[in-house]
């Protein structure tokens, strides 16, 4: 039972960068896939628009933005940040660890705890558990949690199971321990049972680079063409697995947080598609109007996209306290959920790159 | 159960002005595709409260097929 609560502990900064790039997904591949394919795609996933880095911008150049725009707004001393976490699918390089590279970058002591976390959808949940369980050791002073993808390199553009949906952005975020926070409650789940629901097959140790994996090859029958270093996915079987496990891991939560499932003020799921999530919502009984979405604009961003909502859609909505949900799924599969308070929490304004 | 299965399977795949047969293979109507997928999942899971694991629905072939291990599911 990956069960955790905490108290005293909790988000006292959240900022969010985004390039300025922007793809109209209507207007997406219409030369090789056709605007109907787009239109259709559009309107099921709900995703308009998204963000692409331009060539030579990485994830952490995202969480770098952000990061120096919330040490701004917070005028927090670096010297405070005792762990600096960056959590990514899509790093700088294979070695040495981005948060290490960071570290150095936003000018962060040389006593500062630096690693790396490598998972997907669920990583903003996970990292929050990882940031909080060593902020409830006395030593730690305050953790800077750096959430970055450029999820639109993973994918093939000529394949239209996944070409409309990924998109980039970075996130930072500072933690501390604080008697104003509240309760919070995290699940953390796994199954690599169900690791080829979307995976990219080649370009790690298990099966290296090579000419012919970064060859393009069609895949299936509707002409759809990657290599095996392109991410694919199997959206009927993710759509499955969030129907079967998310309301069984929400309802174990709630449980253990002695907590009414509905009596919360904001749900903040992973922005993966809306036809998914507000089936979802609709399964949970959940109102609509306190969940926010961001998918629209930005795609599904992997794990950035919890808190690009909340910098996104919250910023004037929050009041002094908030209880809210949090919940991410996908790639693994890994799923995690909390229930937390923020409170007084700094949201910056949106950086554009 | 027939009559309700049919009406759901119609509504996911938006194929309501169509005849459907339980001999029909489900794969080669035109609007069989992965989006059209996605609506039957989430159909059998909201009217019938099945989910049915890609493993086993990829051996089903005929609207009838489906249709029983639906029923079978419910059981």
């Amino acid at each position: 039972m990956s069960l955790l609560s905490f108290n005293g502990i909790g988000i006292s900064g959240l900022s969010a960068a985004v390039p300025t790039n922007t793809i109209d997904n209507l207007a997406y591949q219409n030369a090789l896939f056709g605007k109907e394919v787009a239109h259709d795609i559009v309107s099921k996933t709900g995703i308009f628009e998204r963000r692409f880095a331009p060539p030579g911008m990485c994830a952490s150049d995202l969480c770098y933005a952000a990061a120096e725009k919330l040490l701004t707004d917070l005028a927090i001393d670096r010297s405070e940040i005792d762990l600096v976490l960056f959590i990514s699918q899509t790093p700088d390089y294979r070695m040495p660890a981005t948060s290490v590279l960071l570290q150095n970058r936003l000018g962060l002591s040389k006593q500062t705890a630096a690693f790396d976390v490598n998972l997907g959808c669920s990583a903003f949940v996970y990292g929050l558990s990882i940031a909080f369980s060593f902020l409830q050791q006395g030593g730690f002073r305050k953790v800077l949690l750096l959430d970055g993808e450029t999820r639109s390199r993973v994918y093939s553009e000529n394949d239209r199971k996944v070409a409309y949906l990924f998109g980039d952005g970075g996130v930072a975020a500072v933690l501390e321990r604080d008697k104003k926070f509240g309760d919070s409650y995290f699940s953390l789940n796994s199954d690599g049972s169900r690791e080829n629901l979307i995976k990219i097959d080649a370009g790690g140790y298990r099966k290296p680079s090579s000419a012919d994996t970064v060859a393009s090859r069609m895949v299936d029958d509707f002409g759809n063409v990657r290599s095996e270093e392109h991410g694919y996915m199997n959206g009927a079987d993710v759509f499955n697995f969030v129907i079967d496990e998310i309301p069984k891991d929400l309802r174990r939560l709630s449980e253990y947080a002695e907590t009414d499932l509905h009596s919360l003020d904001y749900y903040i799921f992973h922005q993966a598609n809306s036809y998914m999530n507000n089936y979802l919502v609709k399964k949970l009984k959940i109102p609509v109007h306190k969940v926010p979405t961001s998918l629209e604009r930005f795609g599904n961003t992997s794990s950035v996209s919890i808190p690009l909502t909340i910098v996104d859609k919250l910023k004037l909505q929050l009041k002094e306290s908030n209880n809210v949900l949090l919940c991410g799924f996908g790639v693994g599969m890994s799923w995690a959920s909390a229930i937390l308070e923020m409170r007084a929490c700094q949201i910056s304004d949106l950086v554009e790159l | 159960m027939e009559e309700k299965f049919i009406k759901a399977f119609k509504e996911a795949l938006e194929l309501e002005d169509r005849t459907i047969d339980l001999t029909d293979t489900f794969r080669d109507y035109e609007e069989w595709d992965s989006l059209g997928h996605l609506s039957l999942i989430a159909i059998l899971d909201e009217e019938f409260g099945v989910v049915i694991e890609q493993a086993e629905f990829n051996k089903l072939n005929t609207v009838g097929e489906l249709m029983v291990e639906v029923k079978k599911r419910m059981a």
